[in-house]
């Protein structure tokens, strides 16, 4: 036991003194709080306020147009020769056209600019001209005017409430945390996999393993590497958590004013060309169902239920599935370590392990973020090789401790064992041997060699 | 008393033997040299008597009971493909294997100290393995493997990437080990050391043990009654010789010769020398030996044959 304590110390202090790991350990939070803040900042910004100047030929646009923070109208008379020279001169920038035709079927209006217009300035364009020209159409033929037209407009919102703890929820909310979860395992297994793999080989090629061998047994050199590599990744996953947290709140608090604005603005103004930042994360559209609750409203209800989500258990769980799971594959990636001679070499023992991951990610962000509780979420999420993934993307939506959790964390923790006995046997022989490529067929000969 | 005893130790892998039945006894305080050509199993046989690997059949004895795995506390291994942690510092590495080997961290440093001064290398303390030459990382590897005092120490190819100087420093260190207490086993191509070192031999060939004992006696009995003479001037003393002493050599200088002459199995040694005494004087007088090298690759090719 003394002699394993020394190599997770080993293994761990060497790691977390690299340079590398202090640099992605500091820059990591930084990537990761840029994904939120830079959308933040961007948007914050004014990009100046284009104006657009309107020549109407039907007459039936005048002073239609909503002005928004970067669009603002000018009702010109000109015609579109003229319009076009004295563009250059002014600031202005573009001419929308809209050509004199019935009006009942209109074929196209036109812009014309010298700098091409952005999408979401076309598309605001679009939308407001056919929303005008359908109020128009609706009073004309069939007389009913702007005030009734909203008077017969319908919002509803859904509300999710759990019958049980009469808690409210937002599926958006679970939505991201599983995504955000299942992406952190995927990438986790992956990082110090690898590194342990990497770990196994520098011993190898530096020919050290022979003469560690000679003091402590073969498993306790790859378990100490497993924990100690597990050690490191816990370490970084709390320094980022921690580092993540002051810089999204300090940077809230210093921008609070702004951000409240822009959140307003977001909402009131609706301009669909525009990235909300949740939008940057994949999550789907969250406004549509929403507008009738006002903007203050909503966005405080959403954060309730952000504050509200019981985060021991998604931690707890989290913490549970990316040990277990990064111990699973750890041991695979071992032993696939220790069967090679140098880095190029692990490319087809890789795949078999990489398969399960890559495909829980796939299914798992593809279909079962949307179907958390199907069948196939749930056999995936008592599979060992794909239910450290999968099962961070259900928890977030809730699920059963006695029926899905606990079998599924039982049936984790026998996979690991299972692992990590096939590795070790794997493992005790490969180290030992040099210079030779070494096929499936010779490994399985490998597992019945005597100790 | 012997330290190490192994009994018909036989170790297959797929699709090759080993070692096969291989039998051997090393002498407790005693320079035990393990010799064979490459491939012929030496590295298994070490790996077994380390419990890095178990045989199939057949047992180790280690001071005359079955080895355990507490024993290897008292073992000191220095392999032939040995390395070190390259971005490692060499005095924390030197902590890490010698606490592995069960020292406290105390002990471990007050040792490491010691043999650092020895082989004036406490400047090297705080430099990282990558920063140090091949030869300079083997006097580290050298000063870890003995650092715990083991009862055993089993040496493969010690003295590859070492200058002269070194080699000289180290032969010296491992006869020291030796007068302290310590057996040595000794695998090594290098039979000018072995003659110079070993006091036991085993010659594995092929997974076979086909040669084993004292090296002196085994020089002794590859001996081909060859007798080197040195007498004054240089007389014909081919005529002066019964036929059938054969002169194999003849070296001489104005005032000396020196011969060398093959004797049949039936003389003794006095024979040739009551020959030449009355004839011509005879300045020294000695048998020849075989060297470890010749009897090495003499009996290597007989058994092939």
């Amino acid at each position: 036991m003394r002699k394993i304590w020394l190599i997770i110390q080993r293994e761990y202090l060497t790691r977390v003194k690299k340079r590398s790991f202090v640099v992605m350990t500091f820059l990591g939070p930084i990537l990761m709080a840029s994904v939120w803040i830079v959308p933040l900042l961007l948007a914050s910004r004014t990009e100046g306020t284009k104006i657009v100047e309107v020549l109407d030929e039907t007459g039936l646009f005048y002073e239609q147009f909503k002005e928004t923070n970067e669009i603002k109208f000018t009702y010109i008379t000109e015609d579109l020769q003229t319009a076009k020279q004295n563009l250059a001169k002014s600031d202005d920038f573009a001419i929308l056209h809209i050509p004199r035709s019935e009006y009942t079927t209109p074929k196209a209006f036109y812009l014309y600019s010298y700098k091409k217009p952005g999408l979401s300035m076309k598309m605001y364009l679009q939308e407001s001209a056919n929303k005008i020209l359908e109020n128009k159409k609706l009073e004309d033929v069939y007389g009913i005017d702007e005030e009734t037209l909203a008077s017969v407009k319908s919002n509803i919102s859904l509300v999710v409430e759990d019958i049980e703890t009469s808690k409210k929820s937002y599926t958006e909310i679970s939505w991201a945390l599983g995504f955000i979860g299942g992406m952190l395992i995927y990438f986790f297994i992956f990082m110090y996999g690898s590194q342990v793999m990497r770990g196994v080989i520098e011993e190898k090629t530096n020919r050290i393993v022979e003469v560690i061998v000679s003091s402590v047994k073969p498993i306790q050199l790859m378990l100490g590497k497993i924990v100690g590599i597990a050690m490191v990744g816990l370490t970084q996953f709390l320094l980022w958590i921690l580092l993540t947290l002051a810089i999204v709140t300090s940077f809230t608090a210093i921008y609070a004013d702004q951000i409240t604005k822009y959140k307003m603005g977001q909402e009131t103004v609706a301009n669909p060309g525009q990235l909300f930042p949740s939008d940057a994360m994949g999550m789907p559209d969250t406004q549509k169902g929403l507008e009738s609750l006002s903007a203050d409203e909503n966005f405080s209800q959403m954060l309730d239920v952000f504050f509200s989500i019981n985060y021991g258990v998604i931690i707890w769980t989290f913490l549970f599935f990316f040990v277990g799971g990064y111990l699973l594959y750890a041991a695979l990636f071992a032993a696939i370590g220790s069967a090679v001679d140098n880095e190029a070499d692990t490319q087809q023992f890789m795949l078999p392990v990489t398969i399960p991951l890559v495909f829980a990610i796939v299914v798992g962000l593809s279909f079962v973020l949307n179907n958390p509780d199907g069948s196939v979420a749930y056999w995936l999420s008592l599979i060992p090789l794909t239910s450290p993934i999968i099962m961070m993307i259900r928890v977030p939506f809730g699920v059963n401790i006695y029926t899905d959790l606990i079998p599924s964390m039982v049936l984790l923790v026998l996979g690991f064992l299972f692992t990590t006995w096939l590795a070790a046997k794997v493992y005790r022989t490969g180290i030992l041997m040099y210079g030779k490529k070494v096929s499936y067929k010779e490994l399985w000969k490998w597992l019945t060699y005597k100790a | 008393m012997n330290l190490i005893q192994a009994e018909n130790v036989t170790k297959r892998f797929a699709g090759h033997t080993a070692l096969d039945k291989v039998s051997l006894e090393v002498p407790d305080q005693s320079i035990f040299g393990l010799l064979g050509p490459n491939g012929a199993g030496k590295t298994t046989l070490i790996r077994i008597i380390n419990m890095i690997t178990a045989p199939d059949e057949g047992q180790i004895l280690f001071s005359g009971r079955p080895i355990h795995p507490p024993d290897i506390a008292q073992i000191g291994y220095l392999p032939e493909e040995r390395g070190l942690y390259k971005k490692m510092k060499v005095g924390e590495q030197a902590l890490y294997l010698a606490q592995l080997k069960g020292l406290s961290k105390h002990q471990a440093q007050a040792k490491l100290r010691e043999w650092f001064e020895k082989f004036e290398i406490s400047s090297w303390w705080n430099k990282k393995v990558e920063e140090l030459s091949k030869g300079m990382q083997q006097k580290v590897q050298f000063v870890v493997t003995v650092l715990h005092e083991p009862k055993l120490l089993i040496f493969d190819e010690p003295f590859s990437g070492f200058d002269p100087i070194n080699v000289s420093i180290l032969k010296e260190e491992i006869l020291r080990l030796k007068d302290n207490g310590s057996t040595i086993i000794f695998s090594t191509h290098n039979m000018a050391s072995v003659e110079e070192l070993c006091d036991n031999i085993a010659l594995i060939n092929k997974s076979k043990k086909i040669l084993e004992g004292r090296v002196m006696d085994i020089r002794k009995q590859h001996g081909s009654n060859t007798f080197e003479v040195e007498i004054s001037g240089n007389s014909d003393i081919d005529k002066m010789l019964d036929p059938s002493y054969k002169i194999l050599d003849i070296q001489g200088s104005s005032t000396h010769t020196i011969l060398k002459i093959r004797t049949m199995d039936h003389h003794k040694p006095n024979d040739l020398l009551s020959q030449l005494i009355g004839k011509v004087q005879v300045h020294s007088y000695r048998e020849v030996l075989p060297t470890m090298n010749d009897i090495f690759i003499d009996t290597v090719k007989s058994a092939q044959e």
